[in-house]
């Protein structure tokens, strides 16, 4: 049986510490460190082929590491089982196609799996219920996965991921095929659920959406961490600039003050 | 602590806030969720049970009707009467002589009971076979697996090996079964995904593969036995006795708990092989295990029916138009459609052509082939091309 996570702020849910990852004889992290927290939104960013889903696997537990060392709360990652494991942290990959023609309410219906035969599977209307509602599909729940456009897919696979109710949320790339509302509308609730206590880690290619939703922002260049810290800390020009290998310029928003990042387009 | 011991387990809600966004502004469709809304899928959750229980209800007919067809005709009455009696039935009618009940016994039931075994037998190992690559098109004939059981049949009867009694051929036929199931899915899959073409073009290698170490073993036996194996190839049911239904039933009653108790975890396979070990299902061992199900049935139907082409295919798939693509009913549903259609396919073989015991696996290909081809058309129109 095992527990949600009943979080307290501040404490390390995911640990990864000097990891390295080579595969067929290229080096896709290096010396990668990374805490991920209760209670906060951690967006990693970085320019295609950073090794950004590297990483994300790895903390997921689908990439053994050739150095280094990966935790899942004070544990190293690999000794938990795979039932822990998937009833405490919940993963959202950018592929989500399935083989077979499930509905929608069918696959949501899957991120309870976990809690088959525990006690929390009596939540497990509520859990999917509540799953589709935050992710807006609740026109679709009849409808077969592989008939959904990209973006519904996507949504799809976010609830499944929520219907599950774990205390850690690894998303990867999760609002890419999404329009501007529910990108918006994901990442407040990604924060929301930060804000509970969750730990929340998400990769984005929209430098202003992590800009203005990120606790704390992870800048990945060529597998290693070129910067790691608060938003305005980490998206500065020159930091971006160099990361992206684009010149950018930054502003500040009028009034919450939190950096609004553009490429620099000569008039 | 996150992960907290048992025993801080909260309770449901108490950490949880209402997730639900404000409808988000502009009119944007903002759909009333239906997801718990009870009834909402209850046409698929009524044919859930309608249609199990209309295959079962169309198996048990069809089982009298083809055990009194045939060059001996027989009154459906008559034959339940004889089939009863043994239960202490006597109400029945029952035939005239009792050469009739007798030839009833030991031909025609066992017959018709095979017929039925191996029908589930080919159309579960289809289905689990579909749900392990995750490819609709996956089957163990078009795959090889069937010819790959053959040939461990195959050498059973050249070289009379016997060693093992009734049970000899089939664990030759699953060994081998087993090794080309191995084959295939370790041949076809490329990043954890089975794609069409390369699952296609893998079952022509391992078919022909197959088929060269049939003609080998062809060429090598004498009269008798070249006889034999022409018969496995073409696949029939002539001669079934009870003590190869006594082999098949135990092995396709072990397939079938077993494809239950795992259907949920292959359900979750098909969100793909990562996002379903996140959700705690130990991949590997899950794909594994439904192979050696997959060769042990298949190797007990080709042992005694020989090679019976794309019952696995037609079966599951018109199974998942039905019902959907859960795989719990569809276990039950598969099985029962499968003895269904190889009950009614044998009797057709016995009775199409008069004085003739036309080849079963004839007449399955000659409806499984198009059908296949249909699929393939249909699966490469939705991938937009081979994918």
């Amino acid at each position: 049986m095992s527990a949600p996570l009943a979080a307290h702020v501040g404490t390390a849910v995911c640990t990864a510490e000097g990891v390295r990852v080579v595969r067929g004889g290229r080096v896709l992290l290096d010396d990668v460190s990374v805490t991920l927290r209760a209670g906060e939104v951690l967006a990693v960013l970085g320019p295609n082929g950073a090794g950004k889903s590297t990483l994300l696997g790895v903390l997921a537990g689908d990439l053994r590491p050739d150095a280094g060392e990966v935790l899942f709360d004070g544990r190293p990652l690999h000794s938990w089982g795979l039932g822990d494991l998937s009833r405490r942290r919940g993963v959202l990959l950018q592929d989500n196609a399935t083989a077979f023609p499930f509905t929608v309410h069918e696959v949501v219906r899957m991120g309870r799996a976990p809690w088959r035969r525990t006690p929390r599977a009596a939540e497990d209307d509520d859990a999917v219920f509540e799953a589709v509602a935050s992710a807006d599909i609740g026109g679709l729940v009849d409808r077969a996965v592989p008939s959904l456009s990209g973006g519904e897919r996507a949504r799809t696979a976010f609830a499944r991921v929520l219907a599950g109710r774990t205390g850690a949320l690894l998303l990867d790339e999760p609002t890419a095929a999404l329009d501007l509302g529910h990108q918006e509308a994901l990442l407040s609730l990604a924060r929301e659920h930060a804000r509970a206590g969750d730990a929340v880690l998400i990769i984005l290619h929209d430098l202003n959406l992590a800009s203005a939703y990120a606790d704390r922002v992870m800048l990945l260049q060529d597998g290693r961490v070129a910067a790691d810290g608060a938003p305005e800390e980490v998206l500065t020009a020159a930091t971006v600039s160099e990361a992206y290998r684009t010149p950018v310029e930054v502003i500040p928003h009028p009034v919450t003050g939190r950096a609004i990042i553009l490429p620099h387009r000569p008039a | 602590m996150p992960p907290s011991p048992p025993t801080t387990a909260a309770p449901p809600g108490s950490v949880r806030r209402p997730l639900r966004r404000p409808p988000r502004g502009g009119g944007l469709d903002a759909p009333v969720p239906t997801a718990a809304a009870p009834g909402a899928r209850a046409p698929r959750t009524s044919l859930r049970i309608l249609v199990p229980l209309g295959l079962a209800i169309a198996l048990a007919v069809s089982v009298i009707v083809a055990a009194g067809a045939g060059q001996l005709a027989v009154p459906p009455g008559e034959v339940l009467g004889v089939l009863l009696r043994p239960l202490g039935i006597t109400a029945l009618p029952e035939p005239s002589s009792d050469v009739v009940s007798s030839a009833l016994w030991s031909i025609r039931f066992p017959r018709v009971a095979m017929a039925a075994l191996v029908g589930a037998a080919l159309a579960v190992a289809g289905l689990l076979m579909q749900a392990v690559f995750g490819n609709p098109l996956a089957e163990p004939g078009v795959v090889g697996v069937s010819s790959g059981a053959a040939v461990g049949a195959g050498v059973c009867i050249v070289f009379g090996i016997g060693f093992l009694g009734s049970w000899t051929v089939p664990v030759f036929a699953f060994l081998t079964g087993l090794a080309v199931s191995l084959a295939v899915y370790a041949l076809s899959r490329a990043e954890g995904r089975t794609e069409v073409v390369t699952l296609v073009l893998t079952g022509i290698a391992v078919n022909a593969v197959a088929g060269a170490a049939i003609a080998l073993l062809t060429f090598l036996g004498d009269t008798q036995s070249r006889e034999q194996i022409v018969f496995w190839q073409l696949g029939s049911l002539a001669g079934s006795r009870w003590s190869q239904a006594a082999v098949v039933a135990p092995l396709l009653a072990i397939g079938l708990v077993i494809a239950f108790l795992v259907a949920h975890r292959l359900d979750l396979l098909s969100l793909g092989e990562r996002t379903a070990r996140h959700l705690g299902v130990h991949v590997e061992r899950l794909r594994l295990g439904t192979i050696v199900l997959v060769a042990l049935l298949v190797g007990a139907a080709v042992a005694f029916a020989g090679i019976i082409a794309f019952v696995g295919l037609v079966v599951p798939h018109l199974m998942r138009m039905l019902l959907g693509p859960a795989h719990r009913p569809l276990v039950a549903a598969s099985a029962l459609g499968g003895a269904l259609l190889l009950t009614l396919a044998d009797l057709g073989a016995r009775t199409l052509v008069p004085m003739a015991d036309l080849p079963l696996g004839i007449l399955t290909s000659l409806v499984g082939g198009p059908f296949f081809f249909w699929l393939l058309r249909r699966t490469r129109r939705s991938a937009g091309g081979w994918g």
